[in-house]
């Protein structure tokens, strides 16, 4: 395998861009993420991009967005209908060909201008799931319902991994949700979707995303520290909700395995894991094989914190490499998914440059 | 619960509506177009690298991906670069076929807008015609482009292919 590295990252995010469109708010992150490495996009030897039409509620918006990137002359450039973490992939696939160094990967999204939870009921199978309209936090609810039936974790886990994700989000100037709040406080907030209270869920953010990639010495020509992708893989587990144990994450496992997470010895220093609701970040560290009390989980405080839909996957991969390359850590494991119910999983293997 | 064997009768199809709504954000610099139209002007903005004026403005040129400068009026007169004759009506239009849509080039603009055109037997229609819009009655006006009904033909000589031959 070619060694690629995450060479410079940028983002924004906001609570309701109510001025700026997503061409007008991605433009500044493109330009900020390619400043550090001195090359254009026209430098570019390949573009991705994750995003959903859906968000925006406009067919083609994704090739709207292409406008902030510059594309003429014209540009080699591909679109994933999912995170932008899954353009990533497709980014490093290209980059092993060998016949290119370089990729921008952006993703973009705003989650405001429809209702989130509805919008996200497409992504279910359009025969028998979707047509009852089930929203997102019913859905995750269930699936918090199911961890908790398990005995593998209790309300009071929740408010931990909640008040762990405030704390942490203070140091971080993108999180929307941020502050220091009592366990036991949180638990006397009402029920939102039973089992789940609604700082339990995330919320509404609007935002953008952008990766350079590099291979082999360009990167070190690129950055000061590179930080290498040492593995990547994405699995999925089955549509029907109905069919699959909801309190693990086989794929987030066989994800993780097939990346190297258990070639990282004694563990990796730190974790950005996808968790839109809290539960989920739970089955996330048991799946991934986590120790608590040797890796940081979610320092960037997660997805509960700052949630652009389509982008905060990406921003996992961006936060851990810029902890890295920051000399925070010398290994991290960053996660995304999508699809309701963490049903599909992408798990990106991270080291500084020794 | 019946015994009886369901039926082998395949199903067919189902409906399952779908309704979402939006609260569009058009962004600052087609907000700028919109609310000139609705005062009857029509607003560009120039690309600062290209120096092409960009219409309707989205946000940044699409060439050059740099966000638009200085606005700049666009006249309602203009060239008719391309068109269609359309026979064939398409779900919710109500207009009378046959009808021809256009790509104009507004006179002050670089880069051209799809609008109906009316006032000329279909078997007169040519690139390079000039062109003016027709607007709905004042009272009318919202921020749309809409506003304009269409473009009809006026008495100019038309233009010159290598005009706007870049833009075909």
């Amino acid at each position: 395998m070619r060694d690629v590295a995450v060479v410079s990252y940028a983002q924004f995010a906001a609570r309701n861009e109510q001025s700026r469109n997503e061409i007008e708010f991605l433009l500044p992150v493109v330009k900020e993420a390619l400043a550090p490495t001195g090359l254009t996009s026209q430098d570019m030897g390949f573009t991705v991009s994750g995003s959903s039409d859906y968000l925006a509620g406009q067919s083609f918006a994704f090739v709207s967005a292409l406008d902030a990137v510059g594309p003429w002359p014209p540009i080699a450039e591909s679109h994933v209908e999912m995170d932008g973490a899954f353009a990533l992939y497709e980014a490093w696939v290209r980059l092993q060909h060998g016949d290119i160094d370089t990729a921008l990967v952006y993703a973009f999204g705003k989650s405001s201008p429809g209702d989130i939870g509805r919008v996200l009921s497409l992504q279910l199978d359009p025969y028998l799931a979707g047509p009852l309209w089930p929203d997102a936090a019913s859905l995750a609810a269930l699936q918090a319902r199911v961890l908790l039936d398990s005995g593998k974790a209790s309300e009071k886990d929740l408010a931990r991994v909640v008040a762990r994700s405030r704390r942490s989000a203070l140091g971080n100037p993108h999180a929307q949700l941020k502050g220091e709040y009592d366990e036991a406080a949180l638990l006397d907030e009402p029920l939102y979707a039973d089992p789940l209270r609604k700082h339990d869920l995330p919320p509404i953010t609007d935002g953008a995303a952008v990766i350079v990639l590099a291979a082999g010495d360009r990167a070190r020509d690129l950055c000061e520290k590179p930080v290498w992708i040492r593995g990547i893989d994405h699995r999925i587990d089955g549509q029907a909700l109905g069919s699959r144990d909801l309190s693990v994450s086989p794929s987030t496992t066989l994800a993780g395995r097939k990346a190297g997470l258990g070639d990282i010895g004694g563990g990796v220093d730190l974790a950005e894991l996808h968790a839109p609701f809290s539960h989920q970040e739970l089955i996330l560290t048991e799946a991934l094989g986590l120790d608590e009390t040797r890796t940081r989980i979610n320092p960037s405080g997660g997805a509960l914190a700052s949630n652009p839909v389509m982008v905060a996957g990406l921003v996992r991969i961006g936060e851990a490499a810029a902890r890295l390359a920051a000399g925070d850590g010398q290994t991290a494991v960053a996660h995304a998914t999508g699809g309701p119910c963490l049903q599909q999983n992408l798990v990106c293997v991270l080291e500084a440059d020794k | 619960m019946s015994t009886e064997p369901v039926t082998a009768v395949p199903v067919s199809e189902i409906v399952t509506p779908i309704r979402l709504d939006y609260r569009y954000t058009p962004g600052e610099a087609s907000s700028r177009f919109l609310r000139g139209m609705k005062e009857g002007r029509i607003l560009g903005r120039r690309c600062p690298s290209c120096l092409k004026v960009i219409l309707p403005p989205r946000g940044c040129c699409s060439m050059c991906g740099e966000l638009l400068g200085e606005e700049v009026e666009v006249k309602d007169s203009g060239t008719l670069v391309t068109f269609a004759v359309v026979n064939v009506n398409f779900a919710n239009r109500t207009i009378d076929l046959p009808y021809v849509t256009g790509e104009v080039l507004f006179d002050g603009a670089d880069m051209t807008t799809m609008v109906l055109l009316s006032g000329v037997p279909l078997d007169e229609v040519r690139m390079g015609m000039r062109v003016k819009a027709v607007w709905l009655p004042e009272e009318q006006w919202d921020y749309t482009l809409a506003n304009i009904d269409h473009v009809e033909p006026i008495d100019e000589p038309d233009a010159d292919y290598e005009s706007f031959k870049e833009l075909l």
